[in-house]
Parts: structure tokens; C-alpha cells; sequence
């Protein structure tokens, strides 16, 4: 059958693609019963190892496997190559930005973004001005999410530069395939990505704070077992071999951040924080609450611990933002993005709302600050009363969301009830920028299971596949 | 080590502790269900049952009478039961999940797997007589986690404050169990003696697995004096009020030896450990055993306490 997307496996004559050959192979020789006991095997390993994903909303159900497909997501040398420049261009101009938007603002003095864009943005964080962290490094830990149209189409959707989470599954996931088929690797040089930890933690000791002398200590500060992401707290710390904290856990005390030990205190120099900003410092920002550390931001001014990733780095993943991403990697680089932005309307600006309100079915709405696949209108894949109760939601608050064209997202074969059939994915490559930038091989692939859906959030049925760079 | 952490280990131990003895002290209350009435009849003994679980008072704010078929509910799935099985083994699971990176891979699983299976079993699946395979089987669960932490985890702190969960635990247990009955034991009642008392003597020992064991250690028929001697004093007997001392103070030396903390739970858990050491079951009946086991209940909840202040659990 001829793809009516772009198939990351299959070409238009339905043969595969170079870097697919082998896996195309081995799925033909497969036998289905073989697959199926795969699956099996597969739920029984993730299952007994808790990898498990709280969904919100659903009591019952409050704890569930994220489905994995056994398919592997290939993705060639050359392609590698060329993400991995567009990923690093990306990320460094968005630190540049950060630095300088709590700083001297050149970018909204050079009449490139509007200034209201930045200061009257909730995401922007008026506590942060004027303060260098070190390597003025904002965003050290990102998940850049990227989609593929075509060939050479690859669009940036989003940039995810506050604690993007999934790195676990990567990892995990590449531990049970490699266990599953081991024959499969042996005819393929798929290139490794069990350093991230080791990498993290380098990541993390380059951006110690000016008062630390020696070893820095490093700390995951989770929200709790209940978050929807502790399993990849846990396993985060587990594999750098640091201390996985709660806010009770931690105070401030003569300028230094400290961990309550059996024995007393331990010092800690850098946070890996998997808490949002509102809730690092009742002191400094939501009062109410439970998760962060009294004084906790004072003393990251002062230099006495790193928060990581910076507060108010959210002001650069906005939605609102995103749509001038191209003119800002313009701006600090002197170059042309390599990654292209998908074309975005802001409902805020009276025209493009009415644009938007007139193409309703045809594009996917999202709001400004969500997340997660959450409070979102796919227009191609909604009802006619859908797409009327979101156009109110929509006018009553337009600067609240933005607009994009619904993307052919490109697909790959996946394991279905019904034999093997094509599923959209998307990519989410993890970065890392300390002293230098790090982004491990592959990535992510998150896979909408359901036929013709192109919601890949695990929050809305979406699974995940291994994710394969190979060799040249 | 963070206080939390050991505070984790220290009742994820405990909670799976509770749920075997929980478990084991039902099956008991089952077994009198089914032998024929003598005197005080059935629901006397569930209520016992419940007191020994230390779970009577919630049971009656919730329900109006005991019987037995709500007795079963409550001590095994009641979510409002803090000490129902399903809440015991969900404790220790979420206990083990916050300090997930303090615990081997195989204690994980047997918490994980034991969680995992436990949830699909559905309180009607029980009826028809599989109520023992399944009280049996949260004794193999138990033992499972136990024998992978005994196996697999390094003898570092967290193993000491595991097994320092596991034994107060145990021995608050065996303390509860006897002071439920401790009047069918007093010497006084040897004499009276007939079937009924026999039959309860029985059952205090079934409540900690002693019943065979019993009978290797004395050679002889039940007798009162004899069944409070093992439970109490018996150094061999692994569920005794001594053997869980023993267990508890090498749990607090092997703590102050790692971290030269623990200065008031070594006092207590030794002072503890003394008075069983130097007692006798004469001074013991003479003084009362009933003020004898409410003191020893609130002295190991006091070792219990230092435990946590010494080492910072939050």
C-alpha cells in the first residue's frame, strides 16, 4: 500500500528506505506468534521494573504502562548529522536569549520582539534579572520535540527547555530491546545512548556554583512518588548515583543548601529540580507551597547552589514565544536556522484569531502555556460540536492559545492488533549544555497507536519506540 | 543517607511484617470459624481476632455487629483499615518506590510484583474456600521480600533499619497477640483446664506459626505457662518478644557502629533487651502478665521512637 504520509520506512515504490533494510528483513522473516510473545515478554520486564506513568485525572488507573513498540525508529547517519547541528544552533541561541532578556533586553530594544512579549509574560521571571547563573547557562537539560514531513522536512514543534522528562524511557527502552533481539544489533551499528547519566552528571558538576570548592554534590529534587514522572526521578539518581530529594528533605542554613541525613546535614551544590518554578521557594514565590525549599532562591543569587534548569526558563518554550524562535537564533547567531519552526498564528492578534477561527478544522490549537497534549483542538480529527465549544473557549480567552497547521507528521511501521501498519511519530532528542553541548544519539520516539491519530502524548494513548542513529 | 530514606526502609520492613501477621492471625480466626462452638461461640473470636490486629475500634465506627465474612473484609481489603493487608502492602510498596534507589532490583520486584498481584485479586474471588491459598499466599509474598533483602542487600544502614522495622514490628505482634488471651494463661487456669482452654492455647500459637515448634521445644501437651515461657522468653523461637530484642539491638549497634549516632535507641533497645534477659515467667505471673505486655508494648513503640529521633526521620 502506498503511504499517504511520508514513511519513515517504506519509499513510494514500497520498498524500504537504506537505513530500514534490515529491519524490514528481519520483520519480514518474523513469525506473527513470535511478535506477539515479544509483547509479552516486553510488558513483563517494564512492568515488574515499575516503569510506570501516572496519568492525571484517571484514579483508578493511576498507574499504567506506557505502551512500547517493538519496531525500531531508525534514523540514518546523515539525518543524525544534520538534527544534531539545527539541535545545538537552537539551544544556544535560546540560552542567549534567556541571558539576555534578564539582562539588557538588546533583542526588544532591536525592535525584534515586542517588549510586552517578555515582560508581560507569565512565564517571565522578574526575580531573575540581573543575575548570571553560572556559565550563564539557563537551560541545561532539553527535549527538543521535532516532526518530520518529508525528506528533508523536519520542523522543531517544540523547544521543552524546563524539565522535559522521558530520557528514562529512552534509556530503558534501548535495555529491553537490546535484550529482546539481540540478533537484530548484531547487523546493525546502532550508536549507544547509555551515557546520558554519566553525561548529566558531567553536565551538572560544569555548572557548580561560584562557592563551591572541590566535588560538587548533586541532588534530584522530585516532587514525590505521585508525580507523573518519579519513576525517572528515581531512575535518574539511581543511575548518576546521587541523593533523589524532597523539598522536606532539604533547608537553607548559614549560605549553603543542605540535605537531612541520618548522621545530620549534607551540603548541596547543584539541584537537578523536578519541581516547577512557583513551587521551588515558598518564600520567594508560591507560599503555599509543600514541594520546595524555604530561601532555596536567595541563596541560588548568592551563589551558594545551582538550580537546574534556571528559574524562569519558561519564558523561552512559550508558545507565544516560539513563534519568534527563528528571528531569535538570527539574532544571537548571525546565521539562518537549520530547523525549520512550524508556521504559528497567535490568537491574541485580532487578525490571525480571525484566521484561525475561520480554518478551525484544519489546524491544531494549542494553549500558550500547556502541555502534555492537554486543553488542545486537532481540527482534522475533531467533531463538528468539538470544534464549536473550543471556538468559545478560544474567543472568550484568544491570547491564551496559538495556532498551527496540522502537520503530516511522518510514520513508521508499529505492532498493532492487526499485523504491522504505519503509526504517526514524532522525535524528542534530549540535550544537554553545560560547559560544552551533549546530545545523545537517537532520542525519544513517541508513537500515536491509534489509527490516523496524531496525539503522540502518553497522557492520550501514545506510545513510545526505540530510537536508533546508526553508524556510517 | 537521607532521615527519609531510612525512615522509608524502616517501614516499608514493618509494613510487610504487619501484612503476614495480619494475614496470619486471620487465618486463625477462620480456622475457629470452622470448629465446632464451644462456649463463648464465634463472634467472640473474631473480635479477638480484630483486638490482636489492633484494628477493633475502626472495625465497630464502621460497622454495627462483627461477623465473621465483614471481619475478613476489613482485616484483608478495607481500604478505611490502615492495617488491612491491601494497606500494608500498598505502604511498603510506596515506601520501597520513595527510596527506590536504596533497594536491590529483586526487593523491588517482590514489592512491585506482590503490589502488582495483589490488585487483581478481587475480595469475591475468595469465597468457596480459596481464602487460605490466598492468606497463604501473602505468607509467601512476605517471605519472598524477605529473602531477597536477606539475600541481595548489603549490610549497610539500610539493612539495619530494615530489620530493625521488620523485629518491633514483630515483636509489638506477638505482645498484642498474647495480651488478647493472656487470662487463659495464667497458672491459675491450668488447673480448670478442659477442651475450651486447650483449643485457645492452640490458637495463640497458630497466631505466630509455633504450634509444631512447641511441641519439639517441651515435649509435652499445651500448657499455659509453657506457651507464655516460648512466646516471651525463648531465645530459639523466632517470633518471641526475645528473639525480636536480639534482632532489634543488632539492628541499633550495627547503626551506631556505621554512624556513631543512635546513642538513645542503643539505650533503649538494650535496656529492652535486659529486662527479657533477666527475667523469669514466676516474677512475670506474679507481677501481672497483662501489666507485664502493656509495658513491653509501650517500651518497644519508645525504642520505635528513638529510633526515628536519633536518625532524623522526618
Amino acid at each position: 500500500m502506498k503511504p499517504t504520509f511520508f514513511d519513515e520506512m517504506l519509499l513510494a515504490d514500497g520498498t524500504s528506505r537504506p537505513a530500514y533494510r534490515e529491519v524490514a528483513r528481519w520483520l519480514e522473516e518474523r513469525p506473527r506468534g513470535m511478535i506477539r510473545k515479544k509483547r509479552e515478554e516486553a510488558d513483563t520486564i517494564f512492568r515488574r521494573l515499575g516503569i510506570t506513568f501516572a496519568v492525571y485525572g484517571k484514579e483508578e488507573a493511576n498507574e499504567r504502562l506506557i505502551p512500547f513498540d517493538l519496531i525500531p525508529r531508525v534514523i540514518s547517519a546523515g539525518e543524525w548529522r544534520f538534527l544534531e547541528r539545527g539541535i545545538e544552533q537552537r539551544v544556544r541561541a535560546l540560552n542567549a536569549f534567556l541571558y539576555d532578556i534578564y539582562h539588557r533586553q538588546e533583542i526588544v530594544r532591536a525592535g525584534r520582539i515586542p517588549a510586552e512579549m517578555i515582560n508581560r509574560n507569565a512565564a517571565f521571571l522578574p526575580e531573575m534579572i540581573g543575575f548570571d547563573p553560572p556559565r550563564k547557562v539557563y537551560s541545561h537539560i532539553i527535549g527538543t520535540d521535532i516532526v518530520r514531513t518529508g525528506e528533508n522536512g523536519f520542523f522543531v514543534l517544540e523547544d521543552n527547555l524546563r524539565t522535559p522528562s522521558g530520557v528514562s524511557y529512552m534509556l530503558e527502552n534501548r535495555e529491553a530491546m537490546m535484550h529482546l533481539f539481540p540478533d537484530l544489533f548484531a547487523k546493525h551499528r546502532v550508536r549507544p545512548v547509555e551515557r546520558y547519566p554519566e553525561l548529566l552528571r558531567e553536565t551538572l558538576e560544569s555548572v557548580a556554583p561560584p562557592a563551591c570548592k572541590g566535588d560538587p554534590t548533586i541532588a534530584i529534587l522530585t516532587p514525590g512518588i505521585y508525580n507523573s514522572a518519579y519513576f525517572e526521578h528515581a531512575f535518574l539518581a539511581d543511575q548518576m548515583g546521587v541523593e533523589l530529594v524532597q523539598g522536606s528533605d532539604l533547608y537553607v542554613e548559614d549560605a549553603a543548601l543542605w540535605m537531612r541525613t541520618i548522621t545530620g546535614k549534607a551540603q548541596v551544590d547543584v539541584l537537578y529540580r523536578r519541581v516547577d518554578d512557583a513551587y521551588l521557594d515558598p518564600l520567594a514565590f508560591d507560599p503555599t507551597s509543600m514541594l520546595g525549599v524555604p530561601g532555596l532562591f536567595d541563596l541560588y543569587r548568592a551563589g551558594g547552589v545551582t538550580i537546574v534548569n534556571a528559574p524562569g526558563t519558561g519564558i523561552a518554550d512559550d508558545k507565544a514565544i516560539y513563534a519568534y524562535v527563528p528571528e531569535i537564533i538570527e539574532f544571537y547567531t548571525g546565521e539562518k536556522p537549520i530547523l525549520n519552526n512550524v508556521p504559528t498564528w497567535r490568537c491574541g492578534i485580532p487578525d490571525e484569531l480571525a484566521h484561525v477561527l475561520a480554518h478551525l478544522p484544519e489546524l491544531v490549537v494549542k494553549e500558550v502555556h500547556g502541555s502534555g497534549g492537554y486543553g488542545m483542538l486537532v481540527g482534522p480529527a475533531a467533531t463538528k460540536r468539538e470544534i464549536a465549544a473550543f471556538a468559545a473557549r478560544l474567543k472568550a480567552d484568544p491570547a491564551n492559545y496559538i495556532a498551527q497547521p496540522t502537520l503530516a507528521l511522518s510514520t513508521c511501521p508499529a505492532v498493532t492488533d492487526t499485523g504491522f501498519a504505519p503509526r504517526h511519530v514524532d522525535l524528542r532528542p534530549f540535550v544537554l549544555m553545560g560547559d560544552k553541548v551533549r546530545i545523545t544519539p537517537g532520542g525519544l520516539t513517541r508513537v500515536a497507536l491509534k489509527k490516523g491519530s496524531l496525539v503522540v502524548n502518553s497522557s492520550q494513548g501514545g506510545g513510545t519506540k526505540d530510537t536508533w542513529v546508526l553508524e556510517d | 543517607m537521607l532521615g527519609r530514606t531510612a525512615a522509608s526502609l524502616f517501614w516499608m520492613s514493618r509494613y510487610i511484617e504487619r501484612a503476614e501477621n495480619i494475614a496470619r492471625l486471620t487465618e486463625v480466626g477462620y480456622r475457629i470459624s470452622l470448629t465446632p462452638d464451644v462456649g463463648s461461640g464465634h463472634r467472640e473470636d473474631w473480635k479477638s481476632t480484630l483486638i490482636a490486629a489492633g484494628c477493633l475500634d475502626g472495625f465497630l465506627a464502621k460497622y454495627a455487629a462483627i461477623d465473621g465474612e465483614k471481619a475478613q473484609y476489613w482485616l484483608l481489603f478495607d481500604r478505611d483499615n490502615p492495617s488491612s493487608v491491601r494497606n500494608c502492602l500498598e505502604t511498603a510498596r510506596n515506601n520501597g518506590r520513595a527510596v527506590r534507589t536504596a533497594l536491590t532490583r529483586e526487593m523491588w520486584e517482590a514489592l512491585n510484583s506482590t503490589w502488582i498481584e495483589f490488585a487483581a485479586i478481587r475480595p469475591a474471588d475468595l469465597a468457596s474456600g480459596r481464602l487460605p491459598e490466598f492468606l497463604d499466599w501473602v505468607r509467601m509474598r512476605s517471605n519472598l521480600f524477605r529473602g531477597s533483602l536477606l539475600g541481595t542487600l548489603l549490610r549497610d544502614e539500610g539493612y539495619h533499619f530494615s530489620q530493625a522495622g521488620a523485629f518491633i514490628e514483630r515483636a509489638d505482634n506477638t505482645a498484642r497477640i498474647l495480651d488478647v488471651k493472656y487470662y487463659v494463661l495464667l497458672p491459675s487456669n491450668e488447673t480448670v483446664g478442659g477442651d475450651l482452654d486447650a483449643s485457645q492455647w492452640e490458637t495463640i500459637l497458630r497466631s505466630v506459626s509455633a504450634h509444631r515448634s512447641y511441641r519439639h521445644v517441651y515435649k509435652d501437651r499445651y500448657r499455659p505457662w509453657n506457651v507464655a515461657d516460648f512466646l516471651i522468653l525463648s531465645p530459639e523461637m523466632p517470633r518471641s518478644l526475645r528473639f525480636s530484642c536480639e534482632w532489634v539491638n543488632r539492628a541499633t549497634a550495627g547503626l551506631s557502629a556505621a554512624t556513631g549516632a543512635g546513642a538513645s535507641a542503643g539505650a533503649h533497645a538494650g535496656a529492652l533487651l535486659d529486662t527479657l534477659k533477666t527475667a523469669n515467667m514466676d516474677a512475670i505471673f506474679r507481677d501481672g502478665l497483662h501489666e507485664f505486655l502493656t509495658e513491653f508494648l509501650t517500651r518497644n513503640n519508645a525504642v520505635s521512637s528513638a529510633i526515628a529521633a536519633d536518625y532524623n526521620f522526618i
